[in-house]
């Protein structure tokens, strides 16, 4: 298949289709920009409003989604996109590049054999590509049966599938309600909520809280949920390890001291075919990466984009919204797009309760981190043989053995004893590789040395190849 | 407050400074490694780890490696060939044209009167070392003596035994400058934070060694060569050798700036199979190139169709260190006493380590050099100014 040129350059190319790129993309065609929007999915709304194909949440999981009259606004404003042939669906950005016109996006579509290479020109960029879920390794992870939460959601959203019979839940993280909700929702047994962080956690923290009630109320809604559903939630409780024979068939719990330290005498098993582990979000940084953007560490440890007052990264003309500059949801991220978008296409953002709600919904995501951090004891909680990174099934005990040959930092890690070089290339291990590196060198963590991928999505060297076969000599 | 002193300090934790460290400390002197990043995280991190003889015809570089193919080997009886990874793959040079077979040919019997095992083989024969490669192609020749380490592990494996011995590794310490005594002579080393007594430097700071010998007070032209590496997603072993088209030994010794491709193939005991190989000056530019990765993966396919439907997962890019003649410097820089300069090792640095270390170490201590440093004398370039 070859390449699909265009000639046209649109005024703004969004990368995304969350809540963030779909509230970019909105604000810039209402101002008149061009605009494009280039998202993976076959459905717009991002891992947040996810939905089975063709469904446009006309009934099979509406019951799970929040905000959809917002999301009904923004899908409004992608058909106006959609009809100028400015939407592409199911379209995988590879990388990003530049030419005398601005940026080159290049982008994958189609499948197997039959996947070929799109080009999309913009003369500005909004990057929202969301975030994926963080996870630390435990003995047990990686039996079949242990699923991220996100994962388990997607499931549920996007096919209406519940993961399994007898589900745990567990992490820490607003997150963990609906998913634990949306389960027992749908007719499977939630055994348990196990929230590592404190009850009390939240009440240092009450005028973040107190100016978004909105979102309390949201999670006071998944609290009723569960109620009804006689669903366990218990705090200062996190997982000790997953065990079957081949497949997840126990899980076991212990109690947590306010360090996030594991209680003598705690440990409590119960059965379970399915457990859902999430420990908040990792930006996906690839995009902005290989542009150059800035990133610094944020409170929760991630590694996030640098944007200034109006979501302008450090490289000219790349503007990013949602969770590549700090996680804090669907609100915060919808809020920023539209501030991105209103930038990018080329005007002022005058409307100061914009700012103030971002502002606002800022300092709400920082009381979130501070309330739910992931406990730094899960470290003391692995044995050698806990395998770290499944890809390359590389156990704790063998990355140690890169600190003895001189390593200081996860990228020597990596280079050595190859966590982070599988298919998943670092983005499930990288966390905790950066994080124990780092226990153990006394270094600073470094989550930069392993964020870098330049190859944003795989893709077929036929594919690759195909363009430069066409290019003259 | 100056550190611990050391016979000889040793600028750059790279293939070539752990070597030269391991030779010194074998040779019994006290050495220090200091390094501004990590252990092997410049362009031995960057490489593939080959080890060859096939792509050097008859001169200097050929006897160096040779030497040096020797002494990975023995390295490997020593500390046991699992430190390093290191494979006897053997290498496989494919022809793509039927002139291209004749000055291959030519090439072979050249390498074979300098001492290198060189293999004609037939059209028919290339698939009995290669079942996926593409057929009709017109023969090549195979070299049994290539061999291939895992380079991070080799120079940390290196290092390790260099420490065993008692030398001292001291990493994210950035080297600074040099104190020379009255006489001229280097003294210490000075890093951002502390000053290193020394009674010899070493620059074995690759492709930065041309800023790290000034920052020494002895400049040696070593600029950057960019080149890109495809990694594809894990298969089985599907490519048993080193194989790549002849036009790559051209591209290795071509002066030009502009982009170069050749197709150089294997595949890796973690399943991936690694793709280049490119060259072009561009300084250090970091930028992913679409053109060369597109250049690479056509060139790939065209010896192994079969590659067309493998998926790449990533790719990396890395700066050789080349000289205008492309041999490396080796020796003392006779402008600063006490100041050896042990860079500009191209794509072959790897390969040449082992070699570089034993006459860095010979030329320290006095002892009969393993090779005739002659032609890899830092001064040659300098001598061209006065």
């Amino acid at each position: 298949m070859d390449t699909s040129r265009s000639d046209r350059v649109h005024d703004v190319v969004v990368i995304g289709g969350g809540p963030a790129g779909l509230a970019a993309a909105g604000r810039a065609a209402a101002l008149g920009a061009d605009v494009a929007v280039v998202d993976a999915a076959v459905m717009p709304g991002g891992q947040y409003w996810r939905q089975p194909a063709g469904d446009v949440l006309a009934g099979s999981v509406t019951h799970l989604h929040h905000g959809l009259s917002t999301y009904r606004a923004l899908t409004g404003q992608l058909a106006g996109i959609a009809a100028g042939g400015g939407y592409y669906p199911r379209h995988s950005v590879w990388t990003v590049g530049r030419d005398e016109s601005g940026f080159v996006v290049r982008a994958l579509t189609g499948t197997g054999a039959g996947e070929y290479e799109v080009e999309i020109r913009g003369r500005r960029l909004v990057l929202a590509p969301g975030a994926y879920d963080r996870q630390v390794p435990f003995p047990g992870w990686d039996l079949p049966g242990v699923m991220t939460a996100g994962g388990v959601q997607a499931l549920l959203k996007g096919h209406a599938v519940t993961a399994g019979q007898r589900v745990v839940v567990a992490g820490t993280g607003p997150f963990l309600l609906p998913v634990a909700a949306g389960l027992a929702e749908s007719g499977a047994t939630v055994v348990g909520v196990l929230e590592a962080a404190s009850p009390l956690a939240w009440a240092r923290h009450a005028g973040a809280v107190l100016r978004n009630v909105g979102k309390l109320g949201e999670g006071a809604g998944y609290a009723r949920a569960l109620a009804r559903h006689r669903v366990p939630v218990r705090t200062r409780t996190a997982v000790l390890e997953a065990s079957g024979d081949g497949v997840l068939e126990r899980v076991t719990t212990v109690r947590l001291d306010r360090h996030g330290r594991a209680l003598p005498g705690t440990r409590t098993t119960v059965e379970a075919d399915t457990l859902a582990v999430g420990w908040g979000f990792t930006p996906q940084l690839e995009l902005p990466l290989a542009l150059g953007c800035a990133t610094r560490v944020d409170v929760d440890g991630s590694l996030v984009c640098v944007v200034d007052d109006e979501q302008r990264s450090s490289v000219a003309d790349v503007f990013i919204a949602g969770e590549a500059c700090g996680v804090g949801g669907a609100d915060l991220a919808v809020t920023e797009g539209e501030i991105a978008g209103t930038v990018a296409a080329g005007a002022a953002v005058t409307d100061r309760r914009l700012l103030r709600r971002r502002a606002a919904l800022r300092r709400f995501a920082v009381a979130m981190h501070a309330a739910h951090p992931v406990p730094s004891a899960w470290m003391e909680r692995l044995t050698d043989a806990t395998v770290l990174c499944r890809c390359e099934e590389v156990t704790v005990g063998r990355a140690r053995e890169a600190l003895l040959l001189g390593a200081d930092d996860a990228r020597s890690a990596k280079l050595l004893t190859r966590p982070g070089m599988g298919w998943c290339q670092g983005r499930v291990c990288g966390y905790a590789t950066s994080c124990l590196m780092s226990a153990w060198s006394g270094r600073p963590a470094s989550p930069a040395s392993m964020a870098a991928r330049p190859v944003a999505a795989p893709l077929r060297l036929g594919t690759l190849a195909a363009a430069d076969d066409r290019a003259p000599g | 407050m100056p550190e611990r002193g050391t016979d000889v300090v040793v600028v750059g934790a790279g293939i070539i400074g752990a070597a030269c460290a391991l030779y010194a400390a074998r040779a019994g002197l006290s050495v220090t490694v200091l390094d501004r990043g990590s252990v092997g995280a410049g362009t031995t991190s960057r490489c593939e780890g080959n080890i060859l003889v096939s792509d050097k015809g008859a001169g200097p570089e050929l006897d160096l490696a040779l030497a040096s193919r020797s002494l990975w080997l023995e390295l490997a009886a020593e500390y046991g060939a699992d430190r390093f990874e290191l494979e006897e793959k053997g290498g496989l040079v494919v022809a793509t044209g039927e002139a291209g077979m004749a000055s291959l040919r030519r090439f072979a019997v050249g390498q074979g009167a300098a001492g290198v095992t060189a293999e004609p083989v037939t059209p028919d024969g290339l698939r009995a070392h290669e079942p996926n490669l593409a057929s009709g192609l017109p023969g090549g020749v195979y070299y049994p003596q290539d061999l291939q380490v895992q380079p991070v592990l080799a120079a940390a494996s290196l290092l390790a035994a260099a420490r065993d011995l008692g030398a001292r590794v001291v990493t994210g310490t950035e080297v600074t400058g040099a104190a020379r005594g009255a006489d001229g002579r280097l003294t210490a080393v000075h890093t951002r934070d502390a000053t290193y007594p020394a009674g010899a430097v070493v620059n074995a700071a690759g492709t930065w060694g041309g800023d790290v010998g000034e920052r020494l007070g002895g400049s040696v032209p070593v600029l950057p060569r960019r080149g890109f590496i495809l990694v594809t997603e894990p298969l089985p072993r599907v490519i048993r050798h080193k194989v790549y088209s002849a036009d790559y030994v051209e591209n290795v010794a071509s002066d030009d700036a502009g982009l170069e491709t050749s197709a150089v193939i294997e595949g890796t005991r973690g399943g991936t199979v690694l793709i280049g190989a490119s060259r072009e000056r561009v300084g250090f530019d970091e930028t992913l190139s679409v053109e060369v990765l597109r250049r690479l993966a056509a060139q790939a396919i065209r010896l192994f169709p079969f590659l067309a439907d493998v998926r790449l997962m990533r790719s990396y890019r890395g700066f050789r260190p080349y000289c205008p003649d492309h041999l490396p410097v080796v020796g003392h820089d006779r402008r600063v006493q006490g100041l050896l300069h042990a860079c500009g090792h191209e794509g072959a640095g790897i390969g040449l380590a082992p070699a570089t270390g034993r006459l860095i170490a010979d030329l320290l201590t006095g002892a009969h050099p393993l090779v005739d440093p002659g032609p890899f004398d830092p001064m040659r370039f300098a001598m061209e100014d006065v």
